[in-house]
């Protein structure tokens, strides 16, 4: 018997010996904390989480995590992250990404890791540039967006990730924003308790490509009008509750509570239509709040777990495997006479 | 054609030939079941105890128009009495089912090979469509050639004058007729069929029932019919070694191979992959063989399917990816990464005729250049290249080996000859498997990720899960040993070498070359990959000749056998032989400045054996001799 206490692991205990190298000021500094915050929390030890990246800047994030740890290639995050979930479906598996990493270059895979639903979190860092690059607009880039590469405005309409991955059948699409540590806290616990995969968009300034993309959404003077927490049971209110959501022939409306009470005020659901969550999602800045939060989080059959399964079955039907069995096949025959060697 | 004039009535007075060896050739529309009635046909020759070996053309489209010139499906095979290595050059006997089959087929016979035609399939319509002027069958355009009429279709449907089976289905059944044909001819019992097709149609007693009788049938009409008069015998072969056999295709072989290392490894075996042709049926023989704990991961794309290779090679397992040149291509760039985190990771190229979309149903061997250079920064990979189709299943076990104990990805070159060809191969017995056992690192005192092995310099393999390594790898160049990032000029050049010596090291674990001939003379034939049987028949012939050639099939090409240098040096003259427009010969000319001479063929077809001898012929100044057959 020993007599240590228990005591598990801790915010210092994710934190590796590498020199975080991210620009000062940058949003990535606060998302790696509350990270850092979260997985103790978990109960899982730390030698069980793997955390996989793409290239940008989010692809350094492994580097600054105590625990496995994949810097991979550009976009390819989710799909290095499903083999890894596959093959060893005992481990935490978090992919690391932005929007260039997942929604560009990435986007294939974003969309089949969310409709297999293979267990792995994935926090998407929205910040609507491209930084390590030095710039160019992002595919979540606004019309117009002035760059170095776009001098004129940017041309392309912006894709909206929580859209992409409802059109992608996810079990779970959940939003927060860097300068919000307990609400990333409490949206990444549910991301890592959810069976199957988890999108958590994190909106994310780049001080300097991009200063102040979000700062309707976090700046105090406007903060409470423009974010609409979403939370499972409870009206869609906003604005310290003195306005709600409420839909009206699939259009938001927003509803004046002083005035006319919590009547058609929707009531959140995270199981709810797929509809329902798509219109939540896209409730965007300027004429309505955005959403933040637990929009949607499902049951849904779970790739590793089915893929298990289905082996397990075979072994029951057929038997485990044996090699000779295997190499013998089912159709031999004996050559008796021998050749001199 | 009358039934009469077919000659229905009993004869009895049949000839009987001995034949070394044969080769017929099926064709029929895509729909017509030709690859069925040559795997039954090789399979039944097979457990007569023949050698053989086939070779499988069928087009690209799964149903091309039917009666068309790109529609038509072949499948040839080889059955000898003896050891042979090719399915053959040239058919003895063509099974014909409609006239497209015989337009296609019509110019690879030689005078003098009898063609058995499905009379019923030749009518006006389809004899135009095949592009025939006037019909072949009445005019003199067959003239040398014994054509055997037979027909096909409506004797089938009166065999089966009882059975319930629509026309269609009734119609469906006339390969087994044709089958039965053959087997009467070349005398070849009836019952592997007849369970095959128990089995295979096990729901629906009434087209098990039909299809045994159309089989049966074409049997009783070859007995019968006055056309038929010579039967051949093709003796089991007696120089093959003693022990029990099986019938495999590279693809299949390929597939065990890698199940069969992770066996005898007791390391779980990941298959990421993309549908591809030739590859698939990698794909589809391993999703089989769950109970054997194989993880098959169908993937969105080709970079998805190497992609989740790499992840789960970083969480233990044998890391695999199959594909074919298309594919690869679409790799290079995690195949870069894998080089660059020294993750074990196999590719397997099924190599199809390129480039591009290319030729996705015929073979060719041009993806050499590709697997050797096509990645960015100095990455060079071991590569290696299987045979036959039997010696994918060896050559993935040593691809498993070499990338297990180097840390390194792995090409595996097959291509779409050897990969549906099928061969007899001998099953060996489980003791005499290599020892591919992996040490993961657990030891937590002096860790480093980048702390390399002395002898392999490979880096240590540390299972995620495990207390106390947590590291971070990734495609940044890390510093020596202790796997950080760096940018370091000198670091950057020292890993550099480090990563190129590890191929030195490879170089002194793999076998020799084997040598067919003597260590030196007059002319060496190189060779690799898929044309090992063709390039060796060819050789053969040369040195039953009496010329001083000698015959060296490379199966490890990067890095090479120690004794290949010595040997290239060995002889007057080096021809390198393969299937693409000189890819291996720029590697030996760059890698021993020796003025080799090319046999390059890029018709997606492998090489006939004439063309290997005629070139011997030619580069040592001897006069053609008369026509061979291998």
């Amino acid at each position: 018997m020993t007599t240590e206490p228990i005591s598990g692991p801790t915010r210092d205990d994710f934190q590796s010996s590498n020199h975080v190298r991210w620009c000062p000021g940058c949003g990535d500094y606060a998302i790696l904390a509350q990270v850092q915050r979260t997985l103790p929390e978990l109960g899982i030890p730390r030698e069980r989480f793997a955390v996989i990246s793409g290239i940008g800047c989010s692809g350094r994030f492994p580097y600054y995590m105590n625990t496995y740890g994949f810097h991979t290639i550009h976009g390819r995050a989710a799909a290095v992250a499903t083999g890894l979930k596959a093959s060893r479906p005992d481990l935490s598996v978090w992919v690391a990404t932005g929007d260039g990493d997942a929604l560009s270059i990435g986007g294939n895979h974003t969309m089949h890791a969310l409709r297999r639903n293979i267990d792995i979190n994935i926090l998407l860092f929205n910040n609507q540039i491209y930084g390590l690059t030095k710039g160019q607009y992002s595919p979540t880039s606004e019309v117009g967006k002035v760059t170095a590469s776009t001098p004129m405005g940017s041309l392309d309409r912006p894709v909206w990730p929580l859209s992409l991955a409802l059109g992608s059948n996810a079990t779970f699409i959940a939003r927060t924003i860097d300068r919000e540590p307990k609400h990333m806290v409490d949206v990444l616990l549910r991301a890592a308790h959810h069976k199957g995969t988890s999108l958590v968009e994190v909106y994310q300034n780049c001080n300097i490509f991009n200063d102040k993309a979000f700062s309707h959404l976090t700046e105090r003077t406007s903060k409470d009008a423009e974010q609409l927490r979403v939370e499972h049971g409870k009206p869609l209110l906003f604005d310290k509750g003195r306005k709600g959501i409420g839909f009206k022939n699939f259009q938001a409306v927003i509803i004046d509570v002083e005035k006319d009470g919590l009547d058609g005020v929707a009531i959140h659901d995270e199981q709810g239509p797929v509809a329902y969550h798509m219109a939540v999602a896209e409730l965007r800045h300027p004429h309505f709040p955005t959403a933040i939060g637990v929009i949607r989080a499902v049951d849904g059959p779970v790739y590793d777990e089915r893929m298990t399964a289905q082996i397990d079955l075979a072994v029951k039907k057929k038997g485990r495997g044996e090699l000779k069995a295997l190499l013998a096949g089912e159709t031999t025959w004996r050559v008796h006479t021998t050749l001199d060697a | 054609m009358s039934a009469t004039e077919n000659g229905s009535t009993p004869t009895g007075g049949k000839q009987h030939k001995t034949l070394d060896a044969v080769v017929i050739r099926f064709a029929g529309d895509s729909g017509d079941g030709m690859q069925v009635t040559g795997n039954q046909f090789t399979t039944t020759s097979a457990l007569v105890g023949n050698d053989l070996a086939t070779m499988p053309d069928y087009p690209a489209e799964i149903r091309a128009p039917a009666g068309t010139l790109g529609g038509v499906s072949g499948y040839q095979i080889q059955i000898s009495n003896h050891d042979i290595y090719t399915p053959g050059d040239r058919p003895d006997t063509l099974v014909a089912m409609n006239p497209a089959a015989l337009k296609v087929n019509l110019r690879d016979l030689e005078p003098g090979a009898t063609i058995i035609v499905n009379t019923d399939a030749f009518t006006d319509k389809d004899i135009e469509r095949a592009g025939f002027v006037g019909d072949p069958l009445k005019d003199d355009s067959l003239k040398n050639f014994t054509v055997l009429p037979v027909m096909l279709t409506s004797m089938t449907h009166t065999a089966l004058a009882d059975s319930p089976l629509s026309k269609k289905e009734k119609d469906r059944c006339k390969n087994f007729f044709a089958l039965g044909v053959v087997y009467w001819m070349y005398g070849r019992p009836l019952e592997h069929s007849r369970e095959w097709i128990k089995q295979k149609f096990a729901k629906n007693p009434d087209v098990v029932s039909a299809n045994i009788l159309a089989l049966e049938a074409g049997h009783a009409f070859g007995e019968t019919a006055e056309i038929f008069d010579t039967r051949y015998d093709v003796a089991a072969a007696k120089d093959v070694r003693e022990g029990t056999y099986r019938r495999v295709t590279g693809n299949e072989a390929t597939a065990l191979g890698f199940i069969t290392a992770s066996q005898i490894a007791e390391m779980d075996l990941f298959l990421g992959s993309y549908p591809i042709t030739p590859a698939s049926d990698i794909l589809h023989n391993l999703s089989r063989y769950k109970h054997y704990g194989v993880k098959t991961f169908q993937a969105e794309d080709e970079i998805a399917a190497v992609a989740s290779a790499i992840g789960a090679a970083f969480g233990g397992a044998i890391g695999l990816t199959t594909t074919s040149g298309p594919g690869v291509a679409l790799k290079a760039e995690a195949i870069g990464l894998a080089f660059m985190v020294e993750l074990p990771l196999i590719i397997v190229n099924v190599q199809r005729g390129g480039p591009s979309t290319g030729l996705p149903t015929k073979t060719e061997q041009s993806d050499l250049f590709q697997a050797m250079f096509g990645r960015s920064g100095d990455a060079q990979l071991p590569v290696l290249a299987a045979a036959t189709p039997g010696d994918c299943f060896w050559m993935a076990i040593e691809a498993t080996r070499i990338a297990t104990k180097y840390m390194t990805p792995v090409f595996l070159l097959t291509d779409g000859y050897i990969a549906n060809g099928a061969e007899p191969w001998r099953i060996p017995e489980v003791e005499t498997l290599p020892d591919l056992h992996v040490k993961f690192h657990t030891e937590v005192e002096g860790f480093a990720p980048y702390h390399r092995d002395p002898t392999t310099l490979a880096r240590p393999w540390v299972r995620p899960g495990t207390p106390g390594l947590e590291h971070r790898i990734g495609g940044l160049e890390k510093a020596d040993g202790s796997g950080e990032i760096s940018y370091d000029g000198d670091n950057h050049e020292r890993m550099s070498h480090l990563r190129a010596e590890k191929l030195e090291r490879i170089a002194r674990d793999i076998p020799d070359a084997e040598v067919h001939g003597a260590d030196k003379g007059d002319l060496l034939v190189l060779s690799w990959g898929g044309t090992y049987g063709s390039v060796r028949a060819g050789v053969e012939l040369a040195q039953a000749e009496g010329l001083a050639v000698t015959h060296v099939h490379l199966r490890h090409i990067n890095p090479m056998p120690a004794n290949v240098e010595r040997l290239i040096r060995s002889f007057r003259r080096v021809l390198v032989a393969e299937l693409n427009m000189g890819q291996l010969h720029f590697v030996i000319r760059g890698k021993f400045l020796v003025d080799a001479d090319l046999l390059s063929k890029v018709q997606g077809k492998s090489f006939h054996v004439r063309e290997i001898l005629d070139r011997i012929h030619t580069l040592l100044g001897v006069g053609s001799s008369a026509p061979h057959h291998a």
